[in-house]
């Protein structure tokens, strides 16, 4: 498991205006290519160097390929980055706070104490 | 030496400066209310009439990274970007430019590594909400040099809420120590209990209206032997989960010192999280 490279992957999508769409538009595309060809690209580094070793669990790959937010916050993703990502994405199809407050009830049934989001 | 002229402690709400400049059917019903309290709450600073704002905040996943996450980061350049694509996308924040006050960074940092705190610093660091807001709020002219202090109260493994008073403590010796005429203001903003990705998010009050009452007693009495004999980093979680925000509260407790009662305090109980405003004036007020 590798809750750093699910908070890699929504950072790195919530950065970049094109790939918030693309993320919106086609997520399990985009999350196959993101693995294949940026999970591994070294941030604020020599450009092209990269790591050799990170890869999602398939619960994690699947989560993402679903925008199963519920699942991520299961998985000790940080919501904030969650947040962040899955409100530029789908505030739009709603009125005023409508996602937010529905993203609240598709979490409630979490209880203290939550996941842990440690990396 | 340096006169510490104000010590400031805030929330900083991302949504105030859209609700703040929205109009007729698209501004919120508590916006005049905000504004006021916000204005009177600059005033605190202006009196003071600071030449340079030290600015204690919290990076949110915008310049750094779990690939290398400082706890403590000390800007020492001559300007700052500020406010990120993200945050024009969900809060309609404007880009902004700060100068910075080079001299007092490399004091801070040379004298609090040598103090014992190890700082990390950034020669190149474009800032977010947590510190644009206050300026936005008690600086809107943005006419005065800073020094960015970030904290990490966001990526765990954090520091433990007693390093936060330290450093605040620290801070206040530091700026009292710096062979300089100017007049400086310590701003920091943190939060009050707050959810954000969790089922308690956005609801019609912070999520836990008992723990901000305490932390704004705590705050406004200067009790800082009393918050610490209460939080902890796990107590945090339970008020919600982005609650460590508070730890900032507690850095600029530090900056005030035990038993300080603050000499301004106001509140505001708004959806999804409690805003609260403290001034303290550690030489009894009136300003020159």
């Amino acid at each position: 498991m590798s809750k750093y490279l699910l908070n890699k992957f929504l950072f790195t999508v919530d950065r970049d205006p094109s790939l918030v769409e693309r993320y919106r538009d086609d997520p399990q595309g985009t999350v196959e290519w993101w693995e294949s060809t940026e999970a591994n690209r070294l941030l604020n580094c020599h450009t092209g160097e990269s790591s050799t070793w990170l890869r999602f669990a398939d619960a994690e790959r699947e989560a993402l390929a679903t925008h199963d937010y519920p699942r991520l916050f299961e998985l000790g993703a940080h919501p904030f980055l969650t947040l962040t990502l899955f409100i530029a994405m789908f505030e739009r199809d709603h009125d005023g706070l409508g996602f937010q407050l529905e993203y609240a009830r598709r979490l409630a049934h979490f209880s203290l104490p939550y996941p842990d989001i440690a990396t | 030496m340096a006169e510490l002229v104000a010590v400031i402690a805030s929330t900083h709400h991302p949504f105030y400066y859209r609700a703040s400049t929205a109009t007729g059917e698209d501004r919120p019903p508590f916006a005049d209310e905000w504004v006021r309290k916000v204005e009177a709450f600059r005033e605190t600073l202006t009196r003071a009439n600071p030449d340079v704002l030290v600015m204690v905040g919290s990076d949110h996943f915008h310049q750094l990274w779990l690939d290398n996450m400082p706890q403590f980061l000390v800007g020492k350049a001559p300007f700052y970007d500020a406010n990120w694509y993200n945050e024009e996308r969900e809060f309609g924040l404007p880009r902004m430019v700060m100068t910075g006050s080079e001299d007092l960074s490399s004091y801070i940092l040379r004298e609090g590594i040598d103090a014992g705190f190890d700082l990390a610093f950034s020669n190149e660091l474009r800032i977010d909400h947590s510190i644009t807001c206050p300026i936005i709020t008690l600086r809107p002219q943005n006419d005065l040099p800073i020094v960015p202090i970030y904290t990490n109260i966001f990526a765990p493994p954090l520091p433990r809420p007693k390093r936060f008073v330290q450093l605040g403590q620290t801070i206040r010796e530091l700026v009292e120590s710096w062979p300089s005429d100017q007049r400086v203001a310590v701003i920091g903003t943190g939060h009050l209990s707050l959810e954000l990705g969790g089922p308690r998010q956005f609801g019609p009050h912070g999520p836990d209206p008992e723990f901000d009452r305490r932390a704004v007693e705590w705050i406004s009495t200067g009790d800082i032997e009393g918050c610490c004999a209460d939080v902890t980093l796990d107590s945090l979680h339970l008020p919600g989960n982005a609650t460590h925000g508070f730890m900032d509260f507690m850095l600029m407790m530090g900056v005030a010192g035990e038993g300080r009662k603050a000499d301004y305090v106001d509140t505001y109980d708004l959806f999804h999280t409690m805003e609260a405003y403290f001034t303290w004036y550690p030489n009894g007020g009136a300003a020159s």
